[in-house]
């Protein structure tokens, strides 16, 4: 019963499968990006150097300090967080009146940077970083072999997207921040430190692009320009869910992991430009995004 | 009277320099000034961040070399044919790309441009990873023969004067003028009457034709075409030049092209290779954050500011 009219069902679910966790990354970036777009209305071009450097800080931590995956899990996110902040106390708020192109540009020259001091360190070679132990081995499904690793992929960036989101539709917190979205001014008239929130949201963006890293560092291979490769597809992504919308950016990002995935399976040749073939599509019948809200 | 003899000045320095200067060197530079000026017709004019140019860049040049290699017709004539296909190329992106403002223009550009990136990867005229090599630069008009350098780096200059004149003249006319009221308000030039859109879109194919004029040239200049022209990070560079010569200044990205290309070559030359992207990157970091203006933007002020 493996094929039904044609189809390998081992094969189909096995790029299905792998659709699901490059949409889970997909999610947990252009979720970051959409956040500090929210609050900021810039688009952070180091989001991606942020998910490397998330998984070369892990890496390293292994390897150095004999740091372990689940305190990587923790505090690669909080470092990465507090470099962001950084990023953006000192380099971003000082061009905050200027035209928002110059703050994408900036973040592009932090990108160049950053990935530039990694290549020169450790080479454009990919190394590897272990499965943990706890989650090694994998379950017999009907269709399919599933990896317990990539099962925690999928259920951990759901619960990481769902928690987002819940925080800032339904929390005190959150009040605040769709508030600095609608009105920086009238908020701060409310005596709410404004400025600090706009520091933490980006700090907590980069700090989700960092969560990435640490997460993708097993299964994929850990190099310096794993996040470039990654970051054009999210802002595909991004123009397509368009980031009006804190839900739409998670739907999006994982619907088009699936698509990537089906195409893989029915397609191959077009999997690497499928993204962008939806992107072109969307910006003819709806330009403002499946999510976006007509401006 | 005073800018026509800096005209002249500067016209009889670039047909000196090769004396001096090796001729490849000069040629890569114009080759690049051109694409930084057609790449700043659209930021510094309208207002348009494009975040991938390199694409017609690439195509450009890929059209030149295929047709260079495969149909032995003159330099002249591939060269047009690259430009057209950059001018068409830059029709289809720009109709998409306009329908979006800002943040996302750039962000569509971009996409759009790693879509092209992947097809010419995989497509079979564009020779994947190697790239066209040996493109044989040809006779013009069948009569002059490009292979000396010097003739090489004449022939450039030729392309890239008319080139810069197309744009200079595009800038001053009406259409600029309309242009620039888009990038200053385009309510207003809406409320005005103007179809923002469409000028837009003709702006964009004027700067996606002019680059692929660029790269035409040079893939003749370095008997090359390959992905590196069409990669992210050309497009990146190409902002580069503009941003640290003078966003919206005439001379500006020739000034830029000259400063980041040398730059290269001085860099590459030695065991500073490596440190090219970390350099380049702080260059971006530093002009963003303290010198929006440009070598020829600054330059401007220092000279209304003390004559």
């Amino acid at each position: 019963m493996a094929t039904f009219l044609g189809i390998n069902f081992f094969a189909l679910f096995g790029q299905l499968l792998i659709g699901l966790i490059n949409g889970s990354f997909y999610a947990l970036l252009s979720l970051g990006l959409a956040i500090i777009f929210g609050l900021l209305r810039i688009i952070n071009f180091a989001q991606g150097a942020m998910y490397m450097l998330g998984a070369f800080v892990a890496l390293l931590g292994f390897k150095y300090m004999g740091m372990n995956y689940w305190v990587a899990l923790l505090v690669v996110p909080i470092i990465v967080g507090l470099i962001g902040i950084l990023i953006q106390r000192f380099l971003i708020r000082p061009i905050v009146n200027e035209d928002h192109l110059y703050s994408l540009l900036l973040t592009f020259g932090l990108a160049l940077m950053i990935q530039g001091i990694f290549t020169h360190w450790f080479g454009s070679s990919g190394q590897s970083y272990p499965v943990p132990e706890a989650l090694k081995g994998g379950m017999r499904l009907p269709f399919m072999y599933l990896p317990n690793y990539r099962a925690w992929i999928i259920v951990v960036s759901v619960l990481v997207c769902f928690s987002t989101w819940w925080m800032i539709e339904k929390t005190k917190l959150g009040v605040y921040l769709r508030a600095g979205t609608e009105n920086p001014q009238l908020l701060q008239a409310f005596g709410i430190n404004v400025p600090l929130i706009v520091t933490l949201t980006f700090g907590f963006g980069v700090g989700l692009a960092g969560f990435a890293g640490v997460m993708a560092a097993p299964v994929y291979s850990v190099s310096p320009d794993m996040g470039s490769n990654i970051l054009i597809i999210v802002f595909a992504i991004v123009v397509i869910g368009g980031m009006g919308s804190i839900g739409g950016a998670i739907l999006t990002g994982l619907g088009m992991g699936i698509v990537e995935g089906l195409t893989k399976y029915f397609y191959p040749e077009a999997s690497a430009t499928v993204i962008f073939l939806v992107m072109v599509i969307v910006l003819m019948i709806k330009p403002s995004g499946l999510f976006g809200k007509n401006a | 009277m005073r800018s026509r003899l800096v005209i002249l000045f500067l016209l009889g320095l670039a047909l000196a320099a090769p004396l001096v200067i090796y001729p490849v060197f000069l040629a890569k530079v114009l080759c690049f000034a051109l694409f930084a000026c057609a790449f700043n017709l659209l930021l510094g004019f309208a207002g348009l961040l494009s975040f991938g140019h390199a694409v017609f860049l690439g195509t450009g040049g890929y059209v030149t070399g295929w047709l260079m290699i495969n149909s032995g017709l003159t330099p002249e004539i591939a060269i047009i044919a690259g430009t057209i296909a950059g001018g068409l190329l830059g029709a289809v992106f720009g109709k998409l790309a306009v329908k979006r403002e800002g943040i996302y223009f750039a962000m569509v550009t971009l996409a759009l441009a790693q879509l092209v990136f992947f097809l010419y990867l995989q497509a079979p005229f564009t020779g994947g990873e190697d790239g066209l090599q040996g493109v044989p630069r040809g006779k013009v008009f069948g009569l002059i023969d490009l292979a000396d350098n010097q003739t090489m780096y004449y022939f450039v200059l030729a392309i890239f004067l008319a080139g810069f004149w197309l744009i200079h003249r595009t800038v001053h006319s009406p259409f600029g003028q309309i242009m620039k009221a888009i990038r200053e308000n385009e309510s207003r030039a809406t409320s005005l009457g103007y179809d923002v859109n469409q000028y837009k879109w003709i702006a964009f194919i004027i700067s996606a034709a002019m680059s692929a004029l660029a790269g035409s040239t040079k893939t003749l200049v370095f008997e090359l075409a390959s992905l590196t022209d069409v990669h992210w990070h050309m497009s990146g560079e190409v902002i580069l030049m503009t941003l640290v010569g003078g966003v919206g200044t005439i001379i500006g990205p020739l000034v830029g092209a000259g400063v980041v290309v040398s730059m290269q070559n001085y860099l590459s030359g030695g065991e500073l290779g490596n440190y090219l992207n970390i350099i380049m990157g702080a260059v971006f970091v530093i002009c963003v954050l303290s010198f929006r203006s440009g070598i020829v933007g600054q330059f401007n002020k220092f000279r209304r500011n003390n004559f």
